[in-house]
């Protein structure tokens, strides 16, 4: 028990953004599994942090509804952000959620009640570790299970191919609403616990770089299952931590060992890592492959 | 009133450097479909070889200028080379494209943080003589005449190139159909790679230009104008260098009449982005639409 | 009468693809629908299905406006359709492209998934039972655990079709369901066609294989240039002088 006392100590607050950041990775993986790429996850996360903040700091409000009321209201602003974007294919759509981010940034900076530039100071430390691993773990299966829902063979179908979907009787813009908005509800309950988690929310930590940095945990974990956002999530936010173990210096190097892994990925292994566990998945046994020979 | 005059050159100086950068970003999109989000990294490594060929290699602007031109140039086909032609087979080339661009970009600014370190720093005081001309309360200086001045020459260059040479010509194809112009006996990949040359090339242009405007330079300045430089070709159309250039133009106007009848900087992004989602929502195919560079 | 389409226009542009288009198409049976390349045939089946809207004209199926509902609402109401250029779920495997078709008819409630109920399961069996059944129809149930993209050319036409038949249409609409194929699988599409017209499924088909055609269809409207040139049984449309004209010129007519 000492040991993992001795542990928590030095790693705690390591243990706890990997978590936060998986949260994060899934919230975008929800809506990647529509095939949609937005990128604003670390906007509602932004958006569901400061209001739980304020309803836990200003208003007296208990946790656990301030972090619901948070990320409830991540929802209702993806839901209307959504219904207009998502009509956006492609880069074009990845651009507007970033520029979103840019204006609920710019906001947060500018407005008293949210703090302006030093943010939201003091808000009660009410987030555990067990806190978030358990949201984590809930979250990670109401993904996996949706993936078997009606709902999750539509996202899976529009990701494939949006018209061959619509062709077959499936909503594509209620469905691609319904991966937005749940990917902003699930970003807002994870900007909620973050916000309660070491007394401060700037709007430094919900910008740009950060909305980037969500999608390169999906590529890098992998985006064909749930665990891969999670998986890229840990690796990539205790890395600077392993690095430093093995002798790399703080600054350039760890940075360009990122972007080194990302690129391999993409070149190497697209599907991402997981790939390499389920990568010899061969078809059922005693059926032969096809040649060209037999095409009819 | 001269407040609004000075204001209005102010906003057309920095805006030409903005359309000089998005140039570059437009080319690449229109010719592979592909967002180079490594177009910013390149932009800030052009001003810092500049810097570096003038402080420590002791070369006057005139050479250091074209020197650090022609490595960016250089960078563009590393880029190609090493991250963008190995996916150009893939079916998913403009998302995997992006990721790899991604990764490029981190692994050039981790560069640029180790070669260059950390700081801020400018050039020289006696880089380039500077003179001012006063009319009434306007102000211009010799060195935004300048800017401005390169600025044109080297997108009046491009266009006449796209336009006259052959290469140009070849370019222009490869946006159209590349298999076409493969059948047609153009060398596709080749012609890529000297896209990526030219992209680069303008953008560190872009770089060390800006770099002298704002007399600073930092191995994160191209965080600032990555974002802008999205919305200019978004606001210009993709593809489109027309619409890259007025588009330039129009969003530094926009900018610095922004501040000037805010009084304060602090909302000037948050016009600029407004009105990029707006524009995405409203007319996604910009100014000049969804135009490849037939119309150069 | 299940589907009547009556003076149809639909320009793009500057150019008309459907210049004021009618045809009836019958309860059961397959009713071919040929004419040139550029003739509208893809448009008229894009309209059909809802993944486009008529400029002007209507389309009635089984009595009740349709035109210009989008294509979801359009498959809701029984119509089901393959893509010229084969529109498949690349990743997924064969059966789960058939699975995936099956939304209309399938209604997978979430709780029950959610906590891996008996009954989830039970369903999930009779989904892949009755996904396979397609894949047999087709013909291609040996490739049921392959990705989609492994398949050859003709399989992956029959995917398509197999997949159309997961939501139990009662229209059938085929953009070129044998196009690139050898004569086997011609013939195996064919008898495929015909034991689902005898079911009393309506199909309607586009197909450049001229014996194709004249063989499965009882009724054929030729398109030129966005109009209907004639209507008619195979005999008579193939002796149709200005469809002889359109396919094979002056001289010949």
């Amino acid at each position: 028990m000492d040991a993992l006392n001795q542990f928590f100590a030095i790693y705690g607050s390591l243990v706890n953004f990997m978590g936060i950041n998986a949260l994060l990775a899934l919230s975008l993986y929800l809506t990647l599994s529509a095939g949609q790429l937005s990128l604003g996850s670390a906007a509602f996360a932004a958006i569901g942090g400061y209001t739980a903040g304020i309803l836990t700091m200003k208003f007296g409000v208990p946790f656990l509804l301030s972090i619901a009321a948070g990320s409830i209201f991540s929802g209702m602003v993806g839901l209307v952000i959504g219904l207009p974007v998502l009509r956006l294919r492609g880069v074009f759509l990845a651009i507007a959620t970033l520029s979103f981010g840019e204006v609920v940034r710019i906001v947060v900076l500018n407005l008293d009640i949210t703090g302006g530039a030093q943010g939201l100071v003091g808000i009660p430390n009410f987030t555990t570790t067990w806190g978030i691993y358990l949201t984590l773990a809930v979250a990670g299966y109401g993904i996996a299970r949706l993936r078997h829902s009606r709902a999750g063979w539509c996202f899976e179908s529009i990701r494939e191919d949006e018209t061959a979907a619509s062709a077959m009787g499936i909503n594509t813009t209620y469905y691609k609403t319904l991966a937005f908005t749940l990917g902003a509800i699930l970003a807002g309950l994870a900007g909620g616990l973050y916000a309660h988690l070491n007394y401060i929310i700037t709007p430094r930590e919900f910008g740009f770089s950060f909305a980037v940095d969500l999608l390169i945990y999906n590529i890098v974990g992998g985006i064909r299952i749930w665990y891969g956002p999670v998986l890229g999530a840990f690796l990539l936010t205790a890395l600077p931590e392993i690095l430093r173990g093995t002798g790399v210096a703080a600054g350039p190097m760890r940075m360009a060992a990122n972007g080194l892994i990302l690129l391999l990925v993409i070149l190497f292994l697209p599907n991402g890592l997981v790939s390499i566990f389920t990568r010899n998945r061969k078809p059922p046994a005693g059926i032969s492959p096809v040649s060209v020979a037999e095409e009819v | 009133m001269d407040l609004l005059a000075q204001q209005l050159i102010n906003g057309l100086f920095i805006g030409s450097v903005y359309g000089l950068f998005a140039v570059g970003y437009t080319l690449v999109f229109g010719v592979l479909d592909m967002l180079n989000l490594a177009h910013a990294a390149v932009f800030t490594l052009g001003g810092l070889i500049a810097l570096w060929l003038v402080e420590t290699a002791g070369l006057s602007l005139w050479l250091a200028f074209p020197g650090a031109v022609l490595a960016c140039g250089v960078l563009g086909l590393i880029l190609d080379r090493v991250a963008f032609a190995p996916l150009r087979r893939r079916a998913d080339s403009n998302f995997s494209g992006l990721i790899s661009s991604i990764a490029m970009a981190i692994i050039f600014e981790s560069a640029a943080l180790g070669l260059f370190g950390a700081r801020t720093v400018r050039f020289p005081v006696h880089t380039l003589s500077v003179h001012i001309w006063r009319w009434g309360g306007i102000s211009i200086t010799s060195l935004q005449v300048e800017i401005v001045a390169v600025a044109i020459f080297l997108m009046v260059v491009l266009t006449q190139f796209l336009n006259r040479a052959r290469a140009g010509k070849a370019i222009r194809a490869v946006a159209e159909n590349d298999l076409t112009a493969r059948l047609l006996g153009i060398h596709v990949d080749g012609i890529i790679a000297f896209t990526f040359f030219i992209s680069s090339a303008l953008g560190g242009a872009a770089g060390i230009l800006f770099g002298l405007y704002f007399d600073s330079l930092s191995p994160d300045m191209g965080r600032s104008i990555e974002l802008k430089g999205l919305a200019v070709i978004i606001l210009g159309g993709m593809g489109s260098i027309p619409g890259a250039i007025i588009g330039g133009l129009a969003f530094g106007l926009s900018e610095v009449l922004t501040v000037a009848i805010t009084g304060t900087s602090n909302l000037r992004d948050a016009v600029a982005f407004t009105v990029l989602f707006a524009v995405l929502i409203l007319r996604p195919a910009g100014i000049f639409g969804r135009k490849k560079m037939r119309e150069a | 009468m299940l589907l009547q389409v009556k003076d149809v226009t639909r320009t793009f542009g500057g150019v008309r693809a459907l210049d004021g288009v009618s045809l009836d198409v019958e309860k059961g049976g397959v009713h071919g629908l040929i004419g040139p390349n550029g003739a509208g045939k893809t448009t008229l089946i894009n309209v059909l299905s809802g993944i486009t809207a008529p400029s002007s004209g209507t389309v009635m199926l089984d009595g009740i406006a349709v035109h210009g509902l989008p294509a979801h609402r359009l498959a809701a109401m029984g119509v089901a359709r393959t893509f010229q250029n084969i529109r498949l779920f690349p990743a997924m495997t064969c059966l789960e492209n058939v699975m995936a078709g099956q939304y209309l008819v399938a209604s997978r409630p979430f709780f029950p998934r959610l906590f891996c109920l008996p009954s989830a399961r039970r369903q999930e069996k009779e989904y892949r039972e009755q996904a396979m059944q397609c894949l047999q129809r087709a013909g291609i149930e040996a490739r049921a655990g392959f990705p989609a993209k492994a398949l050859s050319y003709g399989e992956r036409r029959r995917l398509e079709i197999a997949r159309a038949l997961a939501s139990r249409p009662r229209l059938l609409l085929l953009d070129e369901p044998v196009a690139g194929m050898r004569q086997k699988g011609v013939q195996q599409v064919g008898s495929l066609i015909q034991s689902l017209a005898e079911e009393g499924m309506t199909i309607l088909l586009i197909e450049h294989n001229m014996t194709f055609v004249m063989g499965l269809c009882s009724r054929i409207t030729v398109l030129n240039f966005g109009r209907t040139l004639t209507t008619g049984n195979p005999e008579q449309v193939s002796h149709h002088p200005e469809v002889v004209e359109a396919y094979l010129g002056v001289n010949h007519a």
